[in-house]
């Protein structure tokens, strides 16, 4: 037994260390002095000034953030429904297509998901004039059609795991069907949309291949001007945008987290409350 | 779940037309497009390939297919040589993360219940962070007077710095890196659902702990296996940010060859037929993931 549990500890301290060290060099050397990205020069914040005056990093970032919010919050709209759909609804007719067609786009390689967006929106264009060009329309079609699939997995995969008694109970007590989901189904799975989005949202920002297939000439995205960047080479400013970057997922995720704990204990508390008063009533039947 | 459809028979149809719609006019409908635009020809125009239907005299619908471009995928040693390869590639990463995986996930699934929630965002915050940042710190990490080759020269177990960055070694670093939380996460959700008792009988029965591993704990985790392996090989065959940063810029992808393609030689047909020629090796592998997550997700409701 000791053997073994030194085992886990082992695997688990060099998986994570693989995992997180180079996101902490990245964040290390972004203070880094020296040009030289991996020379270590003395401490300095200069960096993250010259980011402040580089207008195409700007505009780009501005671009992915515009993108990044108006996708991930169609991406939860549509995938909710997806989710709720594959959940609930049972044996349809073309369910096993539909099925398919959310799993798809989670492992499908970007070069094929980017290239046939590009045609389709291309032979689009011809056929009936929309969407003209190619720009910020095209590129949130795209990143939504991504990941949506994302939101319908996390999506049905919490509604499989919830009592569906519940939301029988509320159809029994005369509840309309849009009623339940509004009222029941969607505050219980709130916290897996609110998951749903954030993953959305940073899977957008992040995105390059297929948006470098959709995007039209003048609508770089953060991501492509990245990509074209590190190409040649590192640069100490991409290692301020990085740290910045990780920052804000770090606080988006740490604020997403404590209020899914919060919600969790007050459900708890509910749960508890219901459970107390039941134990109540059966006392007073008891006695009477 | 009957008694719901039968009360909602106009909204239940609404609601699943919509993201159903979506997904045909956008994910379904462009593969179609991609099929018939590799059989064009190309031409020096925008679009940049010819149309297949047109009307050669009054009246007479002509439609030419074009087999050129698979013929060309054929003859050409270039694509054969980078289909073989890239499978090989995402073969070995696959694996690769599943020595790595497997044990985390293990040790994860084992761990105290306080431990285990810490442990579980840790595996998933990677995925919260962008992907092509941390690609590019690998770079910074492998140069050649990066701080891994600093610290081997200081070290004296080299005397002068290895080239890492621009090699096979380094794209399956970027290909493990990346991949490992998808290998990770299915692992950690099917270990996490074992019956602990199972192992208890199997000790009872005169089991050693590496027998009860390989008798019980490794069977009942196939469902995991597969789901994490598919997971990380279906993308990783197709991957090109990896191979295009990290790589030798002579190291042939499919993934790479399809954007040059593109993107280099503006030849829309061949990109096609190289992204038809790929989608049919990735159907079956696509169609056998979906069906092992819909059993995952019934054996959730079953719960």
């Amino acid at each position: 037994m000791q053997g073994r549990s030194w085992f886990r500890t082992l695997s688990l301290v060099a998986g994570f260390g693989f995992l997180y060290i180079p996101i902490a060099s990245l964040i290390v050397y972004s203070f880094n002095k020296s040009k030289l990205v991996t020379v270590w020069g003395g401490f300095s914040t200069q960096w993250y000034g010259a980011l402040l005056h580089n207008t195409q990093i700007l505009s780009a970032a501005w671009l992915s953030l515009r993108v990044a919010t108006l996708s991930a919050t169609l991406a939860v709209v549509l995938g909710t429904l997806g989710g709720f759909v594959l959940a609930r609804f049972g044996p349809f007719r073309g369910r096993t297509l539909f099925s398919g067609l959310t799993t798809a786009p989670l492992v499908m390689p970007e070069v094929i998901t980017g290239l046939s967006l590009l045609l389709l929106f291309v032979t689009m264009e011809q056929l009936i004039g929309w969407p003209s060009g190619r720009g910020m329309t095209t590129i949130v079609i795209s990143h939504v059609t991504l990941t949506m699939a994302y939101v319908t997995v996390i999506v049905q995969s919490r509604l499989s795991q919830i009592d569906e008694s519940l939301e029988e109970a509320a159809m029994d007590l005369g509840a309309r069907p849009w009623k339940v989901f509004f009222l029941i189904t969607l505050p219980i799975i709130f916290p897996a949309l609110l998951s749903g989005w954030l993953l959305a949202f940073t899977l957008s920002l992040d995105d390059l291949v297929i948006t470098s297939f959709v995007a039209g000439p003048g609508s770089s995205t953060l991501p492509m001007v990245i990509f074209s960047k590190v190409r040649l080479g590192v640069s100490p400013d991409i290692n301020a945008l990085a740290t910045i970057l990780v920052g804000i997922v770090a606080i988006g995720v740490t604020m997403a987290g404590l209020v899914m704990s919060r919600q969790q204990k007050a459900r708890d508390r509910d749960a508890q409350m219901a459970l107390a008063a039941n134990q109540q009533m059966i006392e007073s039947l008891k006695r009477a | 779940m009957r008694w719901l459809m039968r009360r909602v028979p106009a909204g239940r149809t609404l609601v699943t037309s919509v993201p159903y719609l979506w997904l045909l006019l956008f994910f379904l409908v462009p593969f179609v497009i991609v099929l018939k635009i590799s059989f064009s020809e190309s031409q020096i125009a925008m679009p940049p390939y010819q149309p297949l239907v047109h009307w050669a005299s009054d009246k007479m619908l002509q439609i030419q297919l074009n087999l050129g471009n698979f013929a060309f995928l054929v003859e050409d040693n270039l694509y054969w040589k980078a289909y073989l390869n890239s499978i090989l590639v995402a073969g070995v990463s696959t694996l690769l993360c599943l020595l790595i995986g497997y044990p985390m996930a293990y040790a994860m699934a084992r761990s105290g219940t306080a431990n285990r929630n810490i442990l579980l965002l840790l595996a998933v915050l990677p995925f919260f962070t962008s992907f092509l940042l941390r690609v590019y710190a690998w770079i910074g990490l492998l140069k050649n007077n990066g701080p891994i080759n600093n610290a081997l020269l200081a070290l004296g177990v080299i005397d002068q710095p290895v080239q890492m960055l621009q090699t096979g070694f380094a794209v399956y670093i970027g290909m493990v890196y990346s991949y490992l939380p998808f290998m990770v996460l299915p692992l950690y959700s099917n270990l996490e659902k074992m019956d602990l008792t199972l192992l208890e009988a199997a000790a009872d029965l005169g089991c050693r702990p590496w027998q009860a591993f390989l008798k019980v704990t490794l069977p009942l985790s196939r469902p995991g296996v597969v789901a994490g392996c598919l997971l990380v090989f279906i993308p990783a065959v197709g991957e090109f940010v990896i191979p295009s940063l990290l790589g030798d810029p002579g190291m042939l992808m499919i993934g790479k060859v399809l954007w040059t393609e593109f993107f280099n030689n503006r030849d829309w047909p061949v990109a096609s037929a190289v992204a038809i020629a790929l989608l049919m090796f990735l159907v079956l592998p696509i169609m056998y993931l979906d069906r092992a997550q819909n059993a995952a997700n019934e054996d959730g409701e079953g719960r």
